[in-house]
């Protein structure tokens, strides 16, 4: 069992260059598609962290979501 | 509709027990002839324990139902002595692929590790299951089988259990010490009783059709997500004996069952399937709904429930058939010893303690499963139909495609039965694994030796003549199994190709206790006799 913890601290080589691509990836995308290629991202990243540790902490974290319009 | 197999019919011999002056008791009365009930009364015969087996019918499972079979199960089979015409009628596979749209994604090995005289799955139709087991059934003058007896009332007491039986000739009552309920999954008797099994019901119908081909395709497992000839549905094909090979089509929730089943609505779509040139009969279909549940308590008073009744899977998996008869072994070595004397009545509660365990398990797999298959909103669709795109070219994504996690035996690791230990080979709480064996000049295999009683397993190289005795006089329910490269005699076996000492890292002097349903109990690094007696105290509960 490894004792790492989901990396909330920046940990990006380039963060503005990571964004930046990520954008530009679904600028002319269809909403549906967008969908699917986040999926595919979700699923290709979460492979690679592979610690269920870590990857139930990353959920945890995105499902807590604030109320939009507050 | 079914044209290569008839059912047999047993026949209904009046019971001494229905013109008897008084209500007759027996210790052990089974309610159901299906494969847990029948699996019952097996293992409990070969302990020595009679049992009486009440049926409602006179025949094996009309239609095949349950088709594919694990090796654990096949083990405990063989234990039973009818594993080899399973075996024999059985088709053995272990390849398979999975097609998304109209194209293969990718293909499947199990690699079934070697040197096991068991395969890791055969699929034969549960009417042959059932029919071996019966004849097997016949032979033991311990099983008292009873047709058309179909039990109209019970009363549970604190000390036995009262019934009352219809049959051909009227009516009649018994009692019993323990009543073991294999009446499956809509269990009349858990009704009787007030008693409940909950859980989730999916919302998807699916065909199950068995046809006979002529054609010849592989003897894989091919499973299809969302095919062209069968749209957003999912479809598996899978081969049987005789020929016959079962089809799963996915309905949806809106399907009409009655219609469904109709022969000139099942032909077309298997003909797509199939393509227009292939010639099949349909040999038997149904429709089905799945559900996962299970009951909370899988004992009242003396009343013990088993199989579906207790526990109910969806079909992905295989866990209905091999969980339940791995889950009646798990009771039967328990109330075998309880009546014999060797453990008290709460080892039964035991029963529900590792066989919950194992159910939670199954279901959780099955539930998995298909909702995979079934994805319950447009987003899991949407990470469901991905994952199939990203596994043609990735292959961690394989990882996730879940068309059904094959059934292997559970483990009580955490069970009150087990000691636990820090060591090397099998874990205590781990089912034992087959090797082959050299004993009396003759191959053989560990598994055969194993099962049925206690044994202590120990590699004697450097033992004293001593301590094996001390091990040997622990308890007439406890064989001792010596596994040594020089020494001969009856329970001595050789590891002929080193598979024991490398699956056991059964090293000089290590001894494990192995129960009557082949799990580890307790691995010692020394032959020391008290440990091994204290071991088996805990495992039957004392």
């Amino acid at each position: 069992m490894s004792n790492v913890k989901l990396i909330t601290d920046p940990n990006f080589d380039d963060a503005d260059a990571f964004y930046a691509a990520l954008t530009d990836a679904h600028r002319n995308l269809t909403p549906r598609d967008s969908e699917r290629v986040n999926a595919r991202l979700v699923l290709l990243l979460a492979n690679h962290i592979g610690d269920q540790k870590i990857l139930m902490s990353a959920l945890e974290a995105a499902t807590d979501l604030e109320d939009e319009n507050s | 509709m079914l044209k290569t197999y008839t059912n047999p019919e047993y026949a209904y011999v009046p019971s001494a027990d229905q013109g008897a002056p008084a209500t007759v008791h027996h210790p052990v009365i089974i309610i159901g002839a299906g494969p847990c009930g029948l699996a019952a009364a097996l293992d409990l015969a070969t302990q020595g324990v009679r049992s009486v087996v009440l049926d409602d019918n006179n025949t094996v499972s009309v239609g095949s139902r349950a088709i594919c079979f694990s090796k654990r199960t096949l083990e405990i089979l063989d234990r039973y002595g009818c594993a080899a015409p399973m075996n024999e009628k059985g088709i053995t596979w272990k390849k398979g692929k999975v097609f998304f749209r109209n194209k293969q994604i990718y293909d499947f090995d199990l690699l079934a590790e070697e040197g096991h005289k068991l395969p890791a799955f055969i699929n034969l139709q549960q009417y042959y299951f059932e029919e071996y087991m019966i004849d097997r059934a016949l032979e033991f003058a311990e099983i008292d089988l009873r047709w058309k007896s179909r039990v109209s009332k019970v009363e549970d007491h604190t000390d036995k259990t009262t019934l009352t039986v219809e049959t051909p000739d009227g009516s009649y009552d018994l009692s019993c010490d323990y009543l073991l309920v294999a009446d499956g999954a809509n269990s009349g008797i858990r009704d009787m009783l007030g008693l409940e099994s909950k859980g989730q019901e999916f919302h998807d119908r699916f065909l199950i059709a068995d046809v006979v081909m002529k054609a010849e395709f592989p003897t894989e497992r091919w499973f299809w997500f969302d095919p062209p000839f069968h749209p957003n549905q999912s479809v598996l094909l899978h081969k049987q004996a005789d020929n016959v090979w079962r089809i799963d089509f996915q309905l949806g929730w809106d399907a009409d069952p009655e219609e469904e089943k109709k022969e000139e609505n099942i032909r077309p779509r298997i003909q797509q399937m199939l393509g227009k040139d292939v010639e099949f009969e349909l040999e038997w279909a149904s429709v089905y709904t799945f559900k996962c549940r299970r009951m909370d308590n899988f004992i009242k008073n003396r009343v013990v429930f088993m199989g579906d009744a207790a526990h109910q899977v969806s079909p992905f998996g295989a866990r209905g058939a091999n969980g339940g008869i791995q889950a009646v072994e798990n009771l039967a070595w328990k109330l075998a010893r309880v009546l014999q004397g060797y453990a008290p009545h709460s080892l039964l509660e035991t029963y529900n303690q590792e066989r919950i365990h194992g159910a939670a398990e199954n279901i959780l797999n099955s539930t998995r499963a298909t909702d995979f298959i079934t994805p319950k909103n447009e987003i899991s669709r949407i990470f469901r139909d991905e994952t199939l795109r990203l596994a043609e070219k990735f292959p961690f994504a394989r990882s996730l495609v879940n068309s059904g996690r094959l059934s292997t035996p559970c483990d009580y690791a955490s069970s009150d039965l087990i000691t636990k230990t820090n060591g090397s080979g099998i874990q205590p709480g781990f089912v034992a694994k087959d090797a082959p064996i050299e004993m009396n000049g003759e191959k053989g295999w560990l598994m055969d030796q194993l099962g049925s009683r206690f044994v202590a397993l120990i590699n004697s190289d450097g033992v004293s003549a001593d301590d094996i005795s001390a091990l040997s006089k622990i308890s007439d329910d406890l064989d001792v199994l010596e596994v040594s490269a020089h020494k001969q005699g009856p329970n001595i076996l050789d590891d002929c190709d080193g598979l024991i000492a490398e699956r056991y890292a059964l090293s000089a002097g290590v001894v494990y206790l192995i129960r009557p349903d082949q799990y580890v109990a307790a691995r010692f690094e020394g032959p020391a006799a008290a440990d091994v007696n204290a071991a088996l105290d805990k495992s039957l509960g004392r």
